[in-house]
């Protein structure tokens, strides 16, 4: 290793250094290093918090600042774009957060979602007239593109969505709850992240189409998850969930 | 740059304003990071305000100090955004804030020996050549008493840009802030910087540490300008004339007025300043 590197080596464990670890470096003692291990560890901490707003609403300040440092520890940035940050943080919630706090892993892919749709390329979004305009005979030989800002997620036991859009559109935060299980698809047709509600057989669908299978077999697939009449498809490219048709093998 | 006077660092809560605002010599500068995205509406609003002003792209990332070579997405997505949005100035900082895939907010420093040159000569080399045009270097904020410098700032900078071809960022505040923490005189290093190589003057406001007080101030960009600042602007002006001078608010950012009142007072020394070169 040059020195430089080692220099920084050592640097970085010191400032990454949780409280209880002693300081490799005499530097490290001095009142200036604190400066630089609390800036480091803020912006993290507030990145965090601006990339997941709604987990951080449901657990207090303090509570998601404490949960974010030891994400931090446990992954810090991998570059400087810290509108990104975070990937992962919903699996490590549902590793360490308490058992009655399970659907926090499930609101955090949610935030992630947004993050995720606001920051994806510009795409246009297909026309629903260039669906119904093709023939039947050629749903074997086209396959629908997702758009890049669309993002799904199927919830199996709880009402995640639900609570999420509330924090998100000041609903009323304590009305009450059906416990079940619910699907939603986050876009970004134009310049604003919009939601809804899915049924089993969008979700379905959009998996199939994210796997390039051709029309007619994510049509099948979605027939199968429960829906026969294919009614929900026209909300689906409302939405803007893709962005063009594609020949097979494209 | 010759129609750059004093710019303003443009926060998101100001978009608006900053779009519909006209004054002489204006332009802003924003962290290139910020809009190192794919699209959405962050890259829309940038491109507007392109339209409107002139745009300055501060890194705050590259770790051109760093042991390891500039990271090769980042350098592509910033030459992505400087072909779109075509600024008049692009600038990084004399720091590292990357090791072994990690990626360190802030501006770290490092021992300046000829091993940490050639290593930050290399990473200019490969952005200039990335992006197709030169950048400035911004010397940091200094909090420690490093052991092991075989150069002064001064010296490696000179050094840095003859090799590279580089541009200089003098950050009066950060020469303020560093001469109270780790010694020396900030008359004498702004007296001795080498105006040449300078393009761009940044200014922005510092506060004492919690618990240090005036002994350990921090760079903190949370307050106007200090009025030792403002000495050392008009100190380096008068000797060198004027440059594109930023104003920088990052934290507790005020009323866009009250942000544009502290760039009409920049703007304001800089026209002074070319009115006596005239006489």
């Amino acid at each position: 290793m040059t020195d430089l590197a080692a220099f920084q080596a050592a640097f970085v464990g010191d400032l990454l250094r949780r409280p209880q670890e002693q300081p490799t470096s005499v530097r490290a003692g001095q009142p200036g290093f604190a400066v630089y291990r609390n800036t480091v560890m803020r912006a993290c901490i507030d990145a965090l918090a601006a990339n997941y707003p709604t987990v951080q609403e449901l657990l207090g300040d303090e509570c998601f600042r404490d949960l974010a440092r030891d994400f931090v520890h446990h992954a810090p940035p991998g570059d400087g774009v810290l509108a990104r940050y975070g990937e992962g943080f919903a699996s490590f919630i549902e590793r360490t957060a308490a058992s009655d706090l399970a659907y926090l892993a499930e609101v955090a892919e949610l935030d992630r979602c947004w993050t995720e749709a606001h920051l994806a390329a510009d795409d246009p979004v297909v026309s629903p007239a260039a669906i119904a305009g093709l023939a039947a005979a050629d749903a074997g030989r086209w396959r629908l593109v997702l758009h890049p800002a669309a993002r799904w997620r199927a919830f199996e036991s709880r009402p995640a969505f639900t609570i999420w859009r509330r924090h998100r559109e000041r609903l009323a935060i304590g009305d009450e709850l059906d416990w079940k299980g619910e699907s939603a698809l986050l876009v970004r047709p134009g310049s604003v992240v919009s939601w809804c509600e899915i049924d089993a057989a969008s979700v379905a669908f959009l998996a199939a189409c994210d796997a390039e299978r051709t029309l007619v077999e994510a049509l099948e697939i979605a027939t199968l998850a429960g829906d026969e009449s294919a009614s929900w498809l026209p909300g689906l490219l409302h939405a803007g969930a893709f962005t063009r048709l594609a020949a097979v093998g494209e | 740059m010759g129609d750059l006077g004093a710019g303003l660092g443009l926060k998101a809560e100001h978009y608006d304003e900053a779009l519909r605002c006209r004054s002489d010599g204006l332009w802003f500068e924003v962290h290139a990071e910020n809009y190192m995205v794919a699209g959405g509406p962050r890259r829309a609003w940038l491109r507007a305000v392109r339209r409107a002003h002139p745009l300055s792209l501060h890194g705050v990332s590259l770790s051109l100090a760093g042991a390891e070579p500039v990271d090769a997405a980042a350098l592509a997505a910033l030459a992505a955004l400087v072909r779109e949005v075509e600024p008049s100035l692009v600038s990084e900082h004399l720091a590292w804030s990357r090791f072994a895939g990690a990626y360190l907010p802030d501006l770290l420093p490092f021992p300046r020996t000829a091993e940490a040159l050639q290593r930050i000569c290399d990473n200019v080399a490969r952005v200039q050549d990335a992006i197709g045009r030169t950048i400035a270097i911004e010397n940091p904020s200094h909090y420690l008493a490093l052991d092991g410098h075989e150069f002064d700032e001064i010296d490696f900078l000179s050094t840095l840009a003859r090799r590279t071809g580089c541009s200089l960022l003098l950050d009066l505040n950060n020469v303020h802030v560093s001469t109270v923490n780790v010694g020396g005189s900030a008359e004498r290093y702004v007296d001795a910087f080498p105006a040449a190589l300078v393009s761009e003057l940044h200014l922005a406001g510092h506060r004492p540490d919690a618990v240090h007080g005036e002994r350990l101030l921090i760079d903190s960009h949370d307050a106007p300008v200090a009025p030792a600042v403002w000495a050392l602007f008009d100190r380096f002006v008068a000797r060198a004339g004027p440059r594109p001078t930023l104003i920088e608010r990052d934290a507790d950012v005020p009323a866009f007025a009250v942000l544009m009142a502290e760039r009409d007072e920049a703007q304001a020394r800089i026209r002074e300043a070319v009115s006596l070169a005239a006489a």
